[in-house]
């Protein structure tokens, strides 16, 4: 077969000991990235562009990929151990990896989000290799309508994070769509909710709420009852290492997340966000032990982490086959591309065959490398939780400072982590849960934005979403997963028991 | 407000007194040059470049860059206002999507209050039409434009920007009031060009550099663009008779308060430095079109897009008073 030949020529181009040089680079400074608060892998690659000059495109792009999807594994790392996600795409893991933490389970958490993005990577570069034609013509058909149908059926797993009182959830859920809101307007240019404050005109970063409300609202809130409970922390309870049990729960959860990240990775307006929280409802869903949900259940952990890393790979297949970035990262690596007068797309699989294959080949190569580099830090990673309370507090705090100035290098993004840091405190106190705030912000944003353009393009006319036949069967999806279990509890066989 | 600290004050005065003396070019020692972006986009790469070529042409010793990107350069113009004033070695990039942008957010600070030192380069738009389109050529567009304008929906960059702008020129071109135009923002160039050549949107406007390679490739015909004369292949909008010209300019500009001695340093250091074979070769293979205009002269061109663009945002039902 023509693409086992390709693939093969491709790995005689990454296996070189130069490429497998840069490839570790790559891998190892993109874990490094990840694991950095503040630091992503888009503003590293930016910085890291002048050597075009100096070394040949495949080194070069070999190393750039590999601290991009290097990132999503050194990303989970600080969710996990200290509840401040580094990149948006990692909130979910925060959410119950650390609750993992806090039970003495970070070595099976950190484990299995490294196996877990391993797999998906590895199965994602499978697709990369075999299925980007066919799934480019799938995105493509992806306009507007379709995308805002795509959020609907995204809002219906908001149930899965509402918590105990959907009263509560639904306050944070509307929080957060409100301050998606703060910003210019794209459709209209107009400033909404800035009060003349520029900072606030580009809008507040996911990240700095969520870290805000996490880790700081947390760790305040921690810090108020030091010393009234007892030590509710464990370091370690049983194994480091993942027990047979952690992988049979875990194994589904990261072929799942994979099938739910990939897709998204490849079209323009998907993101890595979306698919860990459809992943982390599905999980829940099908979960045997949904009442572990929220309190550390490794599947919520396993699912979503396999997802976004599947989703930073799908961004390849629309880069490479039409040259047409779907990230910030991908964009700089368009610019990469660009730098050696390259330019990705069909052409390049013809004209640049090495070049293309050796750069997917490198994928198999660098996930292998991430998984060897990332499990022996498991046991180092987890002594940090031995650090003594109070002083463990005062880390978190500054590494959730340094993250969130290292973003836009903005003093107001502090205290506006501080302010909302206090906000979390308050809700904690209460018990109003963090994550619908979070995906409200992601969530309401997008789809307004979407369903502004596809009324655009209609010209106000409303049934765009039921005439797009992708459009009116997502939405038909998600009117099911509102409606099938209450009909299930009201007309199935178990309901007149 | 940060104020002038001694050292940087004597430090400007020995410039100063040094220009005066010699009366000739005098390197510039250590450049400070704040890109109001984000690293890797259109303003980054230009002043890096740039910067490139002035320590390769030796008209600056050592260059320092400073990212503050946000609100379309505004935080970084508002930062560089404040934090320079009078520094003869602070330099800052900009464009013409800060004149719309600072327009739009009612900035308090405004291009009129730091130094024009050049205009260096600028890119042209292009109007496509996905490859399966209907719409024949310009004449075809616009015609169709005129008879319904909101059957035509325009895909570009966010709100006011130069594409938006261009939109709103044309429409004024041929009568069409620019508040009609149903213009579909999207941001960044992946979303747009998927929502083109998916044949979601009717028309697309864009820089050339972001479209170029879907023109080559068959996936999007190109109809004009907004130069003068035609660039490669594609006929500009004035050859097929719509008077419309529209450059996406990228520019550089000093600290406010400077002398004019000062400002002749930097006009004379980056012209050393555009000059200098690094920069054709940067231009080269960025595919930009130069557009020198220096000092003065440049400030004067800035006043009036300031007043053009102001003119089409209002039209366009954007940054009103």
């Amino acid at each position: 077969m023509d693409v086992w030949a390709q693939l093969a020529s491709g790995f005689a181009v990454a296996l070189t000991a130069q490429n497998l040089l840069w490839a570790l680079v790559g891998v190892t400074l993109g874990t490094a990235v990840g694991v950095l608060p503040g630091v992503g892998p888009a503003v590293t690659v930016a910085l890291l562009l002048p050597i075009t000059t100096k070394v040949d495109a495949s080194g070069a792009l070999i190393m750039f990929a590999g601290i991009y999807y290097g990132a999503m594994y050194g990303g989970s790392t600080t969710s996990i151990l200290l509840n401040t996600p580094g990149e948006s795409a990692t909130i979910v893991t925060a959410m119950e990896g650390n609750q993992m933490a806090r039970r003495g389970r970070a070595g099976p958490a950190l484990a299995t989000s490294a196996i877990g993005s391993f797999v998906a990577g590895t199965l994602a570069t499978i697709g990369l290799t075999f299925l980007s034609p066919l799934v480019v013509e799938l995105g493509l058909k992806f306009g507007p309508p379709e995308y805002f149908a795509l959020m609907i059926v995204a809002f219906t797993t908001v149930s899965s994070v509402l918590g105990d009182s959907t009263l509560r959830g639904m306050a944070s859920l509307f929080l957060g769509l409100a301050i998606g809101l703060v910003g210019i307007d794209n459709q209209t240019g107009q400033a909404r909710f800035a009060f003349g404050v520029p900072q606030l005109l580009d809008g507040i970063e996911v990240v700095t709420i969520a870290v805000g409300l996490f880790a700081v609202g947390e760790t305040i809130y921690a810090a108020s009852k030091l010393g009234q409970a007892k030590e509710t922390l464990e370091t370690l309870r049983g194994s480091v290492w993942m027990k047979a049990e952690d992988w049979r729960r875990s194994w589904k959860a990261w072929i799942r997340g994979t099938f739910i990240g990939f897709p998204f990775g490849t079209i323009p307006a998907g993101g890595a966000e979306i698919p860990t929280f459809l992943s982390y409802a599905v999980e829940r869903k099908l979960s045997d032990r949904p009442e572990e949900f929220g309190k550390g259940a490794i599947e919520g952990v396993a699912g979503p982490e396999a997802a976004n890393n599947a989703s930073s790979t799908g961004a390849m297949v629309p880069l490479l086959t039409l040259g047409l970035p779907t990230s910030a990262t991908a964009a700089i690596l368009l610019s990469a591309f660009q730098q050696y007068g390259l330019q990705p797309g069909p052409l390049l699989f013809e004209a640049n065959a090495a070049l293309v294959w050796g750069l997917i080949a490198s994928f198999y190569v660098g996930n292998v490398m991430l998984l060897v580099l990332n499990l022996p830090m498991v046991g180092l990673w987890v002594k940090l939780l031995e650090i003594p309370k109070p002083q463990l507090y005062a880390g978190i705090l500054v590494f959730a400072a340094m993250g969130v100035y290292g973003m836009r290098q903005s003093p107001f993004d502090v205290f506006l982590l501080y302010a909302v840091g206090l906000g979390g405190f308050v809700m904690r106190r209460f018990g109003f849960p963090a994550a619908p705030v979070i995906v409200g912000m992601i969530l309401g944003p997008l789809a307004e934005e979407q369903m502004r353009r596809a009324l655009a393009i209609s010209q106000g006319d409303p049934r765009i979403f039921v005439t797009h036949p992708i459009s009116a069967a997502l939405l038909a999806l998600a009117v099911l997963v509102i409606v099938a279990p209450w009909a299930w509890r009201r007309f199935g066989p178990r309901a007149r028991a | 407000m940060k104020s002038l600290s001694p050292r940087a004050f004597l430090r400007a005065a020995a410039i100063a007194a040094g220009l005066a003396a010699a009366g000739a070019a005098v390197a510039v020692d250590n450049v400070k040059m704040m890109i109001p972006a984000n690293p890797g986009g259109g303003w980054d790469t230009t002043g890096r470049e740039l910067g490139k070529a002035m320590l390769a042409s030796g008209a600056v010793k050592n260059i320092q860059y400073d990212n503050k990107g946000g609100a379309a350069g505004a935080i970084g113009l508002a930062q560089f206002v404040a934090a320079s004033k009078g520094d003869p070695n602070a330099l800052m990039m900009g464009g013409m999507v800060m004149v719309g942008g600072l327009i739009q957010n009612k900035s308090a600070v405004t291009l009129a209050q730091v130094t024009p030192i050049a205009r260096l380069t600028s890119e042209y738009e292009v109007i496509v039409v996905p490859a399966s389109s209907p719409i024949k050529d310009m004449k075809d567009l616009m015609a169709k434009f005129k008879a319904n304008p909101g059957s035509i929906s325009w895909g570009g960059g966010s709100a006011g920007g130069t594409d938006h702008i261009l939109a709103g020129l044309l429409a004024k071109e041929v009568g069409v009031e620019p508040g009609k135009v149903n213009y579909v923002p999207f941001k960044g160039g992946g979303e747009a060009v998927a929502a083109i050549i998916g044949g979601h949107v009717s028309v697309g406007v864009s820089g050339l550099s972001e479209f170029a390679q879907h023109i080559q490739s068959g996936k999007m015909r190109a109809l004009g663009i907004s130069s003068a004369a035609k660039i490669g292949s594609i006929a500009s909008l004035k050859e097929q008779g719509f008077n419309v010209e529209l450059a996406n300019w990228r520019g550089i500009f000093g600290a406010p308060g400077i002398t004019k001695e000062q400002q002749a340093a930097l006009v004379k250091a980056v012209e050393t430095a555009t000059k200098h074979a690094s920069w054709a070769e940067t231009l080269k293979r960025q595919d930009w079109t130069p557009y020198w205009l220096p000092g003065d002269q440049y400030g004067a061109f800035i006043e009036e897009e300031n007043k053009r663009i102001g003119e089409i945002l209002a039209g366009l039902n954007l940054g009103k008073k």
